[in-house]
């Protein structure tokens, strides 16, 4: 099992003087979390006024009030989800950061590490360094949230963006893929939190600019 | 703050109750991941009231989201492509029954009289004459098998008959430079379009619902039917048409709906 590329053992010298995470990652990471609960709360409200599964999401739990504000709260946060995750991709791309952080992942070493991680063996004591997981979690919840957009584009504009529809399989299809990778989404976001409260000083991190401290 | 002043109390061990007071704190450092994460539990919990309580009420935030909405009409009249057409569907396919819709009950449906019916056609038009059923019938006639868009989510085939309506605008000598097309309806329904959607070479008069006459809850004696358009764009029991540069939005658009409601 190739493991060089997780050290789960062993911590390298990690003063630096640098703050764990970027401004503009702390940045569009909250304006992100922004929109996806504005976008989730707004979505459960609009899939209520015709829902395809035998459930309705509890109406206390959505946000707009009736389909018209929930529809204007969604077509609000549409933009912002869109144009931060624009930002996002850009800056992790052309920093190179999206190839540091979150390549290389393989399915060995995500087995390697959710083992570990599952006898509570993983070291969280370089928080600059992502394990398989939190690769594949997160080069996942990129991946969920771009065909969320995809697939959102396709219902809000289904005449418009035919070839996507059709790549989709079709309008109806589109509806299904939105509502699934919405709770995709929404699952990350659960075990994210929980993550959060277990450690809680990636949540520091994200909240200001913490530099990295010798262990 | 009280300042504690520590006292030396005679008569007690004070190694054993250092030790007894060091074995309750250790304990409860011992579980800072679960504090935490109660902790954390609270804040979302306060997360998900925030997104059920009053913020949609509040007058500025309303505002606000209409001026987004505003904006989203904008770049869908920027994303709107005259020559694309909608995907049309075999008589297969079409949805049996196709659902009725409206801001009313089927039981409350308005039925208009044929023999006493006359379109109204008035604003930027030359020719403001009235038009009596039959006289739309003896236009030239379409049919499309197209989804019906519902923006509440669910869609429906169906099949529709009837005059173009680029057709009909350029009959009644419409300025086609107008902005907007307006609809007043026998059900005291009402909308507007922009002048792109009006002419988009699959916008009907529809005056039949699969080869009959449009039956009264399918919109009797005549509907605007849009598959580029959310359903409660298509008014049903036409009455008026008028073309203008005036913005006179909607039934449902004056309450929050999307006004180019467009798919």
């Amino acid at each position: 099992m190739d493991t060089t590329t997780t050290p789960t053992h062993g911590h390298r010298p990690l003063a630096d003087g640098k703050p764990i995470q970027p401004l503009w990652v702390r940045l569009t990471h909250w304006l992100n979390a922004l929109a996806v609960l504005v976008l989730v709360a707004s979505g459960w409200r609009i899939y209520n006024a015709a829902p395809f599964f035998p459930f309705n999401i509890p109406a206390t739990l959505t946000l707009g009030g009736w389909l018209g504000g929930a529809l204007q709260w969604h077509f609000a946060a549409m933009w912002l989800l869109a144009a931060n995750g624009l930002v996002y991709l850009c800056s992790n791309l052309f920093s190179g950061r999206l190839f540091a952080k979150f390549l290389p992942v393989s399915p060995a070493g995500l087995w390697h590490d959710a083992l570990a991680a599952l006898r509570g063996k993983l070291s969280h004591a370089d928080p600059r360094h992502y394990n398989q997981v939190q690769r594949f979690a997160y080069l996942f919840v990129m991946l969920d949230i771009v065909l969320l957009v995809l697939s959102g584009l396709v219902l809000w504009k289904s005449v418009q963006f035919g070839l996507l529809r059709e790549l989709l399989g079709g309008y109806e299809f589109a509806r299904r893929i939105h509502f699934v990778a919405m709770a995709l989404l929404v699952a990350f976001v659960a075990v994210h939190l929980v993550m959060v409260a277990l450690v809680p000083r990636t949540l520091l991190s994200m909240l200001s600019a913490q530099k990295v401290k010798s262990v | 703050m009280k300042i504690q002043v520590p006292r030396i109390l005679s008569g007690i061990d004070s190694g054993a109750a250092l030790h007894e007071a060091k074995k309750l704190i250790v304990r409860r450092i011992e579980q800072p991941a679960r504090r935490a994460f109660l902790q954390r539990s609270l804040t979302l919990g306060g997360l998900s009231l925030l997104t059920g309580c009053s913020i949609s009420d509040n007058a500025g935030v309303e505002a606000a989201l209409t001026r987004i909405s505003r904006f989203n009409d904008a770049a869908q009249g920027w994303l709107f492509d005259p020559n694309r057409m909608a995907p049309t569907y075999t008589d297969a396919e079409i949805t049996r029954p196709f659902p009725f819709n409206a801001y009313y009950g089927e039981d409350e449906v308005h039925v208009v009289d044929e023999a006493g019916y006359r379109l109204e056609v008035t604003g930027m038009v030359a020719d403001k004459r009235r038009w009596a059923l039959p006289e739309l019938r003896a236009m030239p006639q379409q049919d499309q098998i197209t989804r019906h868009i519902c923006v509440e989510g669910w869609s429906a085939i169906g099949k529709w008959g009837g005059v173009r309506f680029a057709d009909f605008l350029h009959r009644v000598g419409a300025d086609t430079t107008a902005k907007y097309v307006g609809f007043k309806c026998a059900d005291d329904y009402y909308t507007s379009i922009d002048m792109a959607t009006a002419l988009h070479a699959q916008t009907l008069l529809a005056l039949t619902y699969d080869g009959q006459p449009l039956p009264p809850k399918y919109g009797f004696p005549m509907k605007l039917r849009m598959p580029t358009k959310l359903g409660y764009k298509n008014p049903k029991h036409i009455q008026a048409i008028f073309v203008t540069n005036t913005y006179t939005g909607g039934y449902w658009e004056d309450q929050g709906y999307n006004w180019f409601g467009g798919s």
